[in-house]
């Protein structure tokens, strides 16, 4: 099958690849890109471990394919922590409350609650729920992936108890 | 410094965080990729495997290719187990849907995926056998010679004096229970890449497994390979449960690849695939007598366990695992006097059942947990008297079984978790909720949790393969780290910390100078691996033993060097202690190593130790309470509240035990409310997709409280208790109970589960 050629914009950083039109954006990103911190545990939209931010908006990258995402900018996991791999707060709750066992649905938290702590929006405890809602994790049963991402709210005062 | 028993942040976690973690898929860079082509027929005669246009470089592999590769065929000598082969790739006959018929090797995952559907599988169709009812129907196929009349495990239980209980009884109470089919659904399914290295001729084997030195061994063994020349890897592992213990074909295939074709080949499951084809679990059906005494006394049991253990038998367990799981642990925590009991396993056209968490427990404590709710009710007995009533009191405590119960808490976990639960004030609320047309319930599950059992716990089982101890190689570096190689491979129980904490308490060294090592076959010790409940006990235990021998070489060399008696060294902060003085570890390593001239003739030149752990077993023990409304127009359930009283003995990292029990009753409670694999009558798979088989998300588990109490087992070298497994044991059973207590005004209660609104809707609607 013929390749296009795309740039995508990945952490900040441009990636020219040639992509098959069906190529998915969650493989672009693993197999082109070499990024392979963004999982696929579906690769039909329903467990969220792809999730990636498109444009600033949250997406599930098996569900595009790479070619929409030409010339726009993507983040992943990658980009959460500092080159040096300090952990950025969200991440780091994450660690002080034990928000990952296996660590494969992981990421795909970590973007949408990247997303949701950059909302104007206060989050509350319904829509915490709500929104993690969307992404599946087999090993934590979600209590500290709730905690942790309730910590990170509560540390840059986007936490509001009543809504 | 005390590291074991505190909440320590996992060294596991910011490499993940990170995204930087290395899961099998994430390490195919430059591999073939292999499709596997699956059976779309529950059963049938293959007639033709054709590939009419198989583009260069392509390759096409099926089981006329494997001339010599043997068959997966794992052996129980006890409970009249039928020995029945599964080929790596069938030449004959195909037994289920989803099964491997075929593999197709291209460079890219895409292009193997379209070549796949150019093959020509011709297949002739032939009737299947596909629920518990197909296969005791007489008359019915027959899936395998070697097991007439589709039973592949018969085992009995019997006391002469069971009959006589049930004469004496003043009530006897039945149940007949069904659990659906359940998949343990990993969020990382299974893949494997094996990469064959040209210099050395050794292949190693990259795999999602939780079994590493099994693999190696029983693939080498099916290749008839040297177990020399094959390395297993298990890099991070995105869950388990159960599900990643087996030996299934697809990997001896993928190393019978590399070694013919001398390159590298990566097989990555689409979910699709582990839905329909990895492993099974939890379909049975049991059925329930018990005897009791006006006072509630329970006199006996009888069971009738019957489990549909899908077309093969899964290496190394067998197929035999849930039903004789079942058919030993039935007695629970109760003080049980007389037993009889069967249990069979059932060859069927569907995916072959394999360990998931709990394994039978799950449905296990669902029957007996049931049960006595409605003893308690058939004989006007309030159920948390009828349980108090019947609890083992007094340890050791041996089963009609023959398991002995060690230490435990089963009366005080009970009496905490009704304290805690309130009772009464839930029983207003669900009065008022019932003027409102609400449906409120309560249910408890207490029941016991056998962890931690080495070699002759499974030994009594009669397998051909007998896992149970583990080694502990550990060792200090000349720089003064310590490295502790286990041959187990935990893949998200946080083991690498947890056992750091163990070892720097007896080394005297911070956590982060020691480094747990494991999941590669030329790394670590040969060992068993994670599951059963078993790493802080046994792992931990041959740590412990280890981190003690190493520390006594330590103050050996300590004691010389400070002129003091071994005996009067301490080691802490890093150092070895004589009253005042004191020398750093950093010192002792460097110079057992390179100045061993000093110390050689005291314990040679390294600072190296083994150290064996095979312990009995322990039984961890807990009560869970679940709150539910089930909205009786709907049948929708919703959890209010779930509470759990975990006793687990010492706990080496608290923060660690409590993802664990969050974990397990997230998976009970979808056990019990939302996941069923369903088949057609025709055998074929109807929850092929995550839209169809339903995890859970955040919306449908509730906060869960956790109480934990600490009754340290005298069984085990560290005191700690397994708790892997309790939380998918105790949810269902907990839940089933609520939902009974809260259908009580309909008459109706459950006996089936997941109790889905379906489910729940027939009920109410057969009651009216
Ligand atoms: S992999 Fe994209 S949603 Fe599951
Ligand atoms: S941590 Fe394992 S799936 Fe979420």
């Amino acid at each position: 099958m013929t390749k296009t050629p795309i740039r995508l914009t990945v952490n900040g950083v441009p990636h020219d690849i040639a992509v098959e039109p069906r190529r998915t954006l969650a493989d672009a990103l693993r197999d082109d890109c070499g990024l392979t911190g963004t999982h696929l545990g579906c690769e039909h939209g329903v467990c969220g471990a792809c999730t990636v931010l498109l444009d600033g908006e949250v997406v599930r990258a098996c569900l595009h394919f790479a070619i929409q995402a030409d010339g726009r900018t993507i983040r992943t996991v990658e980009g959460l922590a500092t080159p040096d791999g300090t952990l950025n707060p969200l991440q780091h709750a994450f660690w002080q409350h034990h928000g990952l066992q296996c660590g494969f649905c992981t990421p795909g938290f970590l973007m949408l609650a990247t997303w949701l702590l950059e909302q104007e929006e206060p989050v509350d405890e319904a829509r915490l729920r709500h929104v993690l809602s969307s992404n599946l994790c087999r090993c934590t049963g979600y209590q500290n992936i709730l905690t942790a991402v309730r910590a990170a709210a509560q540390a840059i005062g986007k936490w509001t108890e009543a809504a | 410094m005390n590291w074991t028993g505190r909440r320590l942040p996992r060294t596991e976690d910011p490499a993940l965080l990170r995204g930087e973690g290395a899961f099998t898929a994430d390490l195919a860079a430059g591999a073939r990729a292999v499709r596997f082509l699956r059976s779309p027929y529950a059963a049938g005669r293959i007639l033709s495997i054709t590939a009419p246009d198989l583009p260069p470089g392509a390759l096409l592999i099926t089981g006329a290719d494997l001339e010599g590769v043997g068959a997966i065929r794992p052996e129980l000598f006890r409970f009249n187990y039928r020995a029945i082969a599964q080929p790596v790739l069938p030449r004959e006959r195909v037994h289920f849907v989803g099964q491997p018929v075929a593999a197709v090797v291209a460079a890219t995952p895409e292009e193997a995926e379209d070549i796949a559907e150019t093959i020509l599988l011709d297949i002739e169709p032939e009737d299947p056998v596909v629920t518990i009812d197909d296969a005791l129907r007489p008359g019915t196929p027959t899936l395998h010679a070697e097991a007439p009349g589709n039973l592949v495990v018969d085992g009995t239980i019997r006391h002469p004096d069971c009959e006589a209980a049930f004469a004496r009884a003043d009530r006897i109470v039945e149940l007949t229970l069904r659990s659906g089919r359940q998949n343990a659904t990993p969020m990382e399914a299974r893949a494997g890449l094996a990469a064959y290295d040209r210099a050395t001729g050794r292949i190693r084997l990259t795999a999602s497994c939780q079994m590493p030195h099994m693999l190696r061994t029983g693939i080498a063994t099916l290749l008839g390979m040297a177990e020399a020349d094959l390395q297993i890897v298990a890099p991070d592992v995105g869950g388990g449960f159960g599900q990643k213990m087996a030996l299934f074909p697809e990997y001896p295939l993928l190393v019978w690849l590399a070694r013919r074709h001398r390159g590298s080949f990566c097989w990555v499951e689409d979910r699709n695939e582990n839905l329909i084809a990895s492993a099974h679990s939890r379909e049975q059906r049991h059925h329930l007598r018990a005897a009791f005494a006006a006072d509630g006394t329970l006199l006996g049991l009888e069971a009738d366990i019957l489990a549909n253990t899908g077309a093969f038998s899964c290496y190394p367990t067998t197929c035999g695992v849930e039903p004789l799981m079942a058919l030993a642990e039935y007695p629970g925590p109760y003080r049980l006097p007389t037993y009889a009991a069967r249990a069979r396993a059932l060859a069927t056209n569907t995916c072959p059942a394999a360990p998931y968490r709990g394994v039978s427990r799950p449905v296990v404590t669902f029957g007996l947990e049931r049960l006595m709710d409605r003893a308690a009710a058939a004989l006007g007995i309030d159920p948390v008297a009828l349980r108090r009533r019947n609890l083992v009191t007094e340890f050791p405590h041996v089963t009609p079984t023959g398991l002995t119960l060690d230490q435990a808490s089963y009366v005080e976990a009970l009496d905490r978790a009704v304290e805690a639960a309130d009772i009464p004030a839930f029983r207003t609320r669900q009065q008022a909720a019932r003027r409102e047309g609400r449906y409120l319930g309560l249910g408890l599950a207490v029941f016991n949790e056998r962890t931690g059992y080495g070699t002759p716990a499974f030994a009594a089982r009669g397998m051909g393969i007998v896992p149970g101890y583990e080694v502990v190689d550990i060792a200090m570096t000349p720089a003064g780290e310590v490295e502790v190689r286990i041959g187990a491979s935990p893949h998200g129980q946080g083991l690498r910390t947890a056992l750091a904490q163990l070892a720097a308490d007896r080394l005297g060294l911070d956590p982060s100078r020691i480094r747990v090592i494991h999941g590669d076959t030329d790394r670590t010790p040969y060992g068993w691996g994670s599951f059963a409940s078993r790493g802080a006990v046994i792992a931990g235990g041959a740590t412990q033993l280890a981190a003690d021998k190493l520390a006594a070489r330590l103050r050996r060399a300590a004691a010389r060097l400070l002129q003091a008696e071994p005996e009067s060294i301490a080691l802490r902060d890093g150092a070895a202690w004589a009253g005042e003085a004191s020398i750093p570890l950093t010192e002792i390593a460097r110079r057992v190593h390179q100045r061993s001239e000093q110390l050689s003739d005291l314990d040679g030149f390294n600072l190296a130790e083994t150290a064996q752990y095979d312990p009995g077993g322990t039984f961890s023990n807990a009560c869970h309470v679940a709150e539910v409304e089930v909205d009786a127009e709907t049948g929708h359930v919703r959890v209010l509240r779930f509470l759990v009283v975990e006793d687990a003995g010492r706990l080496l990292n608290p923060l660690i035990a409590d993802g664990q029990v969050h974990g397990g009753v997230a998976q009970g409670i979808a056990n019990a409310l939302l996941e069923e694999v369903l088949y057609a009558p025709d055998g074929n798979p109807l929850t092929g997709s995550l839209a169809d088989y339903l995890p859970p998300s955040a919306a449908e588990i509730p906060p869960i409280e956790i109480i934990h109490m600490e009754t340290e087992s005298p069984e085990t070298l560290t005191g700690a208790k397994g708790l892997g497994e309790g939380g998918t044991i105790g949810a269902p059973a907990a839940i089933a109970n609520a939902i009974s207590d809260a259908l009580a005004p309909f008459g109706v209660d459950i006996t089936e589960l997941p109790a889905t609104p379906a489910r729940i809707r027939a009920l109410i609607r057969n009651a009216r």
